[in-house]
């Protein structure tokens, strides 16, 4: 226990020292962020007045990116071989007025240090004249069975609606303008089983700590709605299901941006308006994204603690494959027990019970019945300066109290190590599912491995299949 | 490093932020009052001439302002929209609520000043110290006659009108009559004919921003901080509709931004109460 209490008083220590785990690393600036897009082998996004941040692996950011065009809260997507931004210039109250325009242009490249990186202007897309109650800007792309659609606005009138062409970025001939939303800005849209989700900014901006930004969504059969939440509130009535709010430290979660992975992993890109452990400036931010019921909604990094680590394919619990020590106990006495007699605890088994007959080097893991006791207790936590992978940091996984740790092993199975080295087989990178479960996948070995059971009672590193229920756990509490 | 000390969309240096929120989004994050230098004078249910040009996008005849779906956008690109855009004239006898039961024939005050840069003030306790502050006679007892000028700081006309949408849109009626948009207090009157007494209904209200609602001389719903208005946002505790006649009276505050506010009944069961009459006398 008191190494138990070390290792959490040490992780309290270093949540108040440096940024939590669950945030990003690095240069992570931005405000009203675009999308994050793959280009010549990193991950771009770029905010209001003309930079962007760049990262290899989507944990650790950097500045860098270049936008041309100033103005604010672009968007960027891939259609072919063209990256198309979108961005506005003017409106949105700034100078008092609302007068503004939704400029496309393209480039082949993200990467300033590329030949293919040249931005080819497209024009205005879409503008509100400064006295209706609209604002074009905020834009935000969606590509979908070969369509290309637009949404923009604030809260000063609609969001709406427009068709562009995806070989020009220019828009639709003849296409028509529609309201989706109000009291919503930083829209983005997402498609999903036949839906189409109209997801945006609701609340307060610009106010640090005191900004109430959140997200909401609303969904419908067409991309031109209508489109209501989950209670039937039409979102042009001021509905919207909560998606993200504020959490922790960090306020005012704004501008959507979907990100999904490799093995069906789906993530969101956003920023906080303030994060309190980075002076109450506005910071990129990272998490997962779940869908519950047929609806989007936050996700989280799994809490440092203990768990049981539970297969969903058997429901069998991650086990250190040790002989079972009984706990003393004489059945005959439970079933000859008359009602009236005293009851006293029966305390758990302790460590040093269970593993009094462990051997001293790699053991092996296995799963099975879960019983609650020390070998199959797991303390998970980030390692600092380890890096990460798209919100998430990597983590160790080792045995509570002790400094056994979960490793990959050289001929692609897992087991365990006596002591953590911080090598990166003991490495683990563990992303939320969009079903709440988790995939844990070993930073050490090939990309798309993770831990699988391979049998009802076998764990074993091998490709990760989202269809199926063997790769995903779950972390419960003991 | 990108944006290190300056926030949102024109780079406000932090150290400015809380006082200059309001220039950042003045539609949104609410600024400081300002007036579209375009608006001028005019007969209230007419609009004034386009002034932009159409053709921006190199779209031919479409523009997104003409072919929106809703809005004063459809009234007219480049125009300040007159009140025919978001309302009619009462009309003489009485009305009902809409199929969703939002009460839509109401006496608008045109705004009173009252300037505030930000919403963010607008805490219970002020926005109750500020709407009870009596600003014209009669404020919390009259029905006034649509055309009535109130002695305020200034003569302020009453005006009865029926919305053309769920939503009263303050912030256009404002407009549309070339008064201030922004730091306002508007007031709202209407009257329900119940047929028979209604108990255990609530009263349900959306408004943008902060506003008090009062049934029959009665503090009855609040909304208080920086809101939009989302329908049925917040319901009154449970209060009876006398059999006849019923006044409802609001006061909406707002910074900067749009404003506005829904209102309707629910019956204990939460479905909408349709089956009353609303009228301005």
């Amino acid at each position: 226990m008191k190494r138990l209490a070390a290792t959490a008083l040490g992780i309290l220590l270093l949540g108040g020292a440096s940024p939590a785990a669950a945030q990003l690393e690095g240069e992570t600036f931005i405000h009203d962020p675009s999308t994050v897009v793959l280009s010549d082998g990193k991950y771009f996004t770029f905010g209001t007045r003309g930079g962007g941040l760049i990262s290899e692996d989507g944990w650790t950011w950097r500045g860098g990116g270049e936008r041309p065009g100033g103005g604010v809260a672009p968007d960027v997507i891939k259609i072919g071989e063209r990256y198309y931004v979108a961005y506005a210039v003017g409106g949105g109250g700034m100078s008092g007025g609302h007068a503004s325009q939704v400029k496309i242009m393209w480039t082949l490249s993200l990467d300033p240090k590329s030949p293919r990186f040249k931005f080819h202007d497209v024009g205005v897309v879409a503008f509100s004249d400064g006295v209706e109650t609209a604002d074009a800007i905020d834009p935000a792309f969606l590509y979908v069975e070969g369509r290309l659609w637009l949404t923009y606005g604030t809260y000063f009138g609609p969001i709406r609606i427009v068709e562009l062409d995806p070989k020009t970025g220019l828009r639709v001939a003849g296409n028509r303008p529609v309201d989706v939303a109000i009291d919503m800005e930083a829209s983005a849209m997402v498609y999903r089983d036949g839906y189409y989700y109209l997801l945006g900014t609701h609340g307060t901006c610009c106010d640090g700590p005191n900004s109430t930004y959140h997200i909401r969504v609303g969904r419908s059969r067409s991309p031109l709605g209508p489109y209501v939440d989950h209670m039937g509130t039409p979102l042009l009535r001021g509905g919207g299901k909560m998606v993200v709010s504020a959490r922790g430290r960090n306020f005012g979660p704004g501008h959507f941006g979907l990100i999904q992975l490799d093995g069906g992993v789906e993530k969101f890109s956003m920023h906080y308006e303030a994060d309190l452990d980075r002076s109450g400036r506005s910071v990129l931010a990272i998490q997962p994204l779940l869908w519950k019921d047929g609806w989007p909604v936050a996700g989280e990094n799994v809490a440092p603690g203990t768990y049981e680590i539970a297969s969903e394919r058997s429901g069998y619990a991650l086990s250190l494959a040790t002989d079972i020590v009984r706990v003393p106990f004489d059945p005959r006495r439970s079933f000859m027990a008359k009602p009236t007699d005293p009851v006293t605890p029966i305390p758990n088994q302790t460590l040093a019970e269970d593993s009094a007959g462990w051997p001293q080097g790699r053991i092996r893991v296995d799963l099975a019945d879960y019983m609650n006791r020390p070998h199959q207790l797991w303390t998970i936590a980030p390692v600092a300066g380890a890096g990460g992978y798209f919100g998430a940091p990597f983590y160790k996984i080792v045995i509570a109290g002790t400094g056994r740790a979960l490793a990959a092993t050289a001929d692609g199975e897992v087991d365990t190590v006596p002591g953590f080295t911080g090598a990166p087989e003991q490495l683990w990178q563990v992303d939320q599912l969009t079903d709440g479960t988790y995939r844990i996948a070993p930073k050490a070995g090939k990309r798309g491995v993770a831990l699988v059971a391979i049998g009802a009672s076998t764990p074993s590193l091998v490709p990760f299949d989202p269809a199926s229920p063997a790769g995903r756990w779950t972390f419960k509490t003991p | 490093m990108l944006l290190p000390s300056v926030d949102r969309r024109h780079g406000i240096p932090g150290s400015m932020l809380l006082k200059s929120v309001a220039s950042l989004r003045p539609g949104l994050s609410k600024a400081a009052p300002v007036r579209p230098a375009e608006m001028r004078q005019r007969h209230p249910f007419q609009c004034v001439v386009p002034i932009i040009a159409a053709g921006m996008l190199g779209l031919s005849a479409t523009s997104p302002a003409q072919v929106a779906t809703s809005g004063p956008a459809a009234a007219g690109q480049g125009s300040v929209p007159g009140l025919s855009a978001f309302f009619d004239p009462a009309s003489s006898g009485p009305t009902t609520p809409d199929s969703d039961g939002f009460l839509r024939r109401w006496l608008l005050l045109e705004p009173i000043n009252k300037p505030n840069r930000s919403n963010a003030g607008f805490t219970a306790t002020y926005v109750r110290q500020t709407l009870t502050t009596p600003y014209f006679p009669g404020q919390f007892t009259a029905v006034p006659r649509d055309g009535q000028v109130v002695s305020a700081a200034e003569p302020l006309r009453w005006h009865a009108l029926d919305s053309r949408s769920f939503d009263v849109k303050l912030f256009n009626f404002a407009q549309a009559l070339n008064k201030p948009t922004y730091g306002v207090i508007f007031w709202a009157v209407t009257v329900i004919d119940s047929p028979r007494e209604m108990r255990n209904v609530r009263l349900a209200v959306g408004s943008n921003s902060a506003s008090i609602w009062w049934l029959n001389g009665r503090e009855t719903a609040g909304l208080f901080n920086d809101r939009r208005m989302v329908m049925d946002d917040v319901l009154s505790d449970r209060v009876t509709l006398r059999k006849g006649r019923n006044v409802l009276r609001g006061a909406v505050i707002n910074g900067p931004g749009l404003s506005d506010f829904c209102v309707r009944f629910l019956d204990e069961d939460g479905r909408p109460i349709t089956d009353v009459k609303t009228d301005v006398r």
